[in-house]
């Protein structure tokens, strides 16, 4: 309990020197971009097949449900308001945190145990403001757009299936969907969608740059980085849920 | 100058410095030697700021640094270049990327001129035309004249090298040692060197100090160090192993 709750506080005192370090430091656009497109343009596939997949499934599983009680035109309605407000943004976060997480968590896992980090340090720059900002502020901005992308195509690919094999009424569910999908879900998805990014970057920057030394502490980094960075998503998704809940009213 | 007073640093139950005191005047070239493990390389880094002492103080020209925090460290660490053992080049970069690395993030030069640099830098350590190669490409011996053009193309004060012919044939090992005293020769810098290659250490340093249980055993000129009786620094610098030696350390300074 002692080592969680001083590991709890090391990570509280790196994000308060992260966040002045993006207050304080200009970082360097192409160093930005560079970042952006790994994390967010690369992740694209991933996130989005897994987004589609959810839709389809949850589609499937929502309609034989309601079929039974003649609710069919809610089917995309449910889809919707999940995808908006949970699947969507949890679900990217995970395939984020195991894509992207584990890429960060190794890559400065490596440059430290290869004295790079110290090398860095040596040519009077401060690693977080060359390493771990441009990281910081590129998982923030892409996990809304990959969260947006990934509930877009989850709901296209369920109207497929409902639509397409289940046989729901189209014309039905699209008005039951934009009736009961309010702007506060959406809004909801992308503010959970840009907690988790500054979550995943700041656990697996922290487990990377904190890494110990050798083979082993880059994968032990590695891992500890995925597996905390998605335990931390599931446990604040509650809490996020119902404080979001209480400051957009959402009926 | 860099002066350290009283240095304690331990890891866990191991106490690799026990009460260290040294200065280095401007401009000397000093060779820091002492078994593997005997705690060289964390002394070179206490100097820069790598690593924090868990007593004493390091002076750089006056300046208390263990009293510093990372950033202020930032600035100090701007009269200091450091070769690592292993040249800690960055892998994802190519060589001109490496060399110019501090200029570029100094915002202060045009990309023409920061060229015409790295391309000089390239030059003093003997690696002309190797720009675009990436470290991956390179021998350890090239690696570490590449980690040498680094930490020179902004005209440090202070060279710090890491055990710089450590793991290279005779031949490299060579090439770096002359590379050193050119350096330092040319550059006017101070010269800090950790290794435990006698024949390095005898070519490039003006003085010698000996590193033994976290203290200075010995200093001297490498003449004074070859010479000396003292049984801990004989069996050093001849290579002869403890269970050789009759006695222990006697403390005496050569």
């Amino acid at each position: 309990m002692g080592r969680w709750l001083c590991g709890m506080g090391r990570i509280a005192l790196f994000g308060r020197e992260v966040l002045s370090a993006i207050v304080r430091s200009r970082p360097v656009g192409h160093d930005l971009l560079s970042q952006f497109y790994f994390i967010g343009v690369k992740s694209q596939t991933v996130v989005l097949v897994t987004g589609a997949f959810t839709g389809m499934v949850l589609a499937a599983q929502t309609y034989f449900q309601f079929h039974k009680v003649k609710m069919d035109s809610a089917t995309l309605a449910v889809v919707s308001v999940s995808m908006c407000s949970e699947l969507g943004p949890v679900l990217t976060a995970l395939m984020v945190a195991g894509r992207v997480g584990a890429a960060l968590a190794a890559e400065l896992g490596t440059m430290r145990v290869t004295e790079q980090i110290d090398a860095l340090r040596t040519l009077a720059t401060h690693p977080i403001d060359y390493l771990v900002v441009p990281r910081m502020l590129a998982t923030t901005l892409a996990m809304p757009l990959l969260t947006a992308a990934s509930i877009a195509v989850g709901i296209a690919a369920a109207m497929a299936v409902g639509v397409g094999f289940l046989g729901v009424h189209p014309a039905y569910s699209w008005n039951n969907m934009v009736r009961y999908t309010a702007p506060e879900d959406v809004v909801m998805g992308i503010t959970k969608a840009v907690v988790y990014g500054g979550v995943i970057a700041l656990i697996s920057c922290y487990k990377g740059m904190n890494c110990r030394e050798g083979a082993e502490g880059v994968g032990r980094a590695t891992t500890e980085a995925v597996v905390y960075s998605s335990i931390t998503i599931l446990i604040s998704n509650f809490f996020l849920t119902l404080f979001l809940n209480r400051m957009l009213q959402v009926s | 100058m860099i002066e350290a007073r009283d240095l304690q640093k331990s890891f866990g139950t191991q106490r690799v410095l026990d009460g260290t005191t040294l200065r280095i005047e401007t401009g000397e070239a000093v060779v820091i030697i002492g078994r593997s493990g005997g705690g060289k390389s964390v002394l070179l880094k206490l100097f820069i700021g790598l690593l924090e002492p868990d007593a004493g103080e390091v002076l750089i020209d006056g300046q208390d640094i263990c009293r510093m925090n990372e950033r202020q460290l930032l600035q100090v660490r701007r009269k200091f270049g450091m070769l690592f053992q292993g040249a800690a080049l960055f892998d994802s970069m190519t060589v001109a990327e490496n060399v110019g690395f501090a200029l570029h993030r100094s915002r202060q030069f045009t990309d023409g001129e920061i060229e015409r640099k790295v391309s000089e830098a390239l030059d003093m350590v003997e690696l002309p035309g190797t720009e675009s190669k990436k470290p991956a490409q390179l021998s350890g011996g090239m690696r570490k004249r590449v980690g040498l053009a680094r930490a020179l193309i902004y005209q440090p004060q202070i060279l710090l090298y890491d055990e710089p012919t450590t793991g290279l044939d005779p031949i490299a090992a060579d090439r770096i040692d002359r590379l050193i005293i050119r350096v330092s020769e040319r550059l006017n810098v101070t010269s800090v060197a950790v290794t435990h290659d006698m024949r390095s250490a005898g070519r490039i340093a003006k003085r010698i100090l000996m590193l033994e249980e976290g203290r200075i055993h010995a200093n001297g000129t490498p003449e004074e160090i070859f010479k000396s009786s003292d049984p801990v620094v004989h069996a050093f610098v001849n290579g002869i192993s403890e269970d050789q030696i009759q006695g222990t350390p006697s403390g005496k300074r050569a």
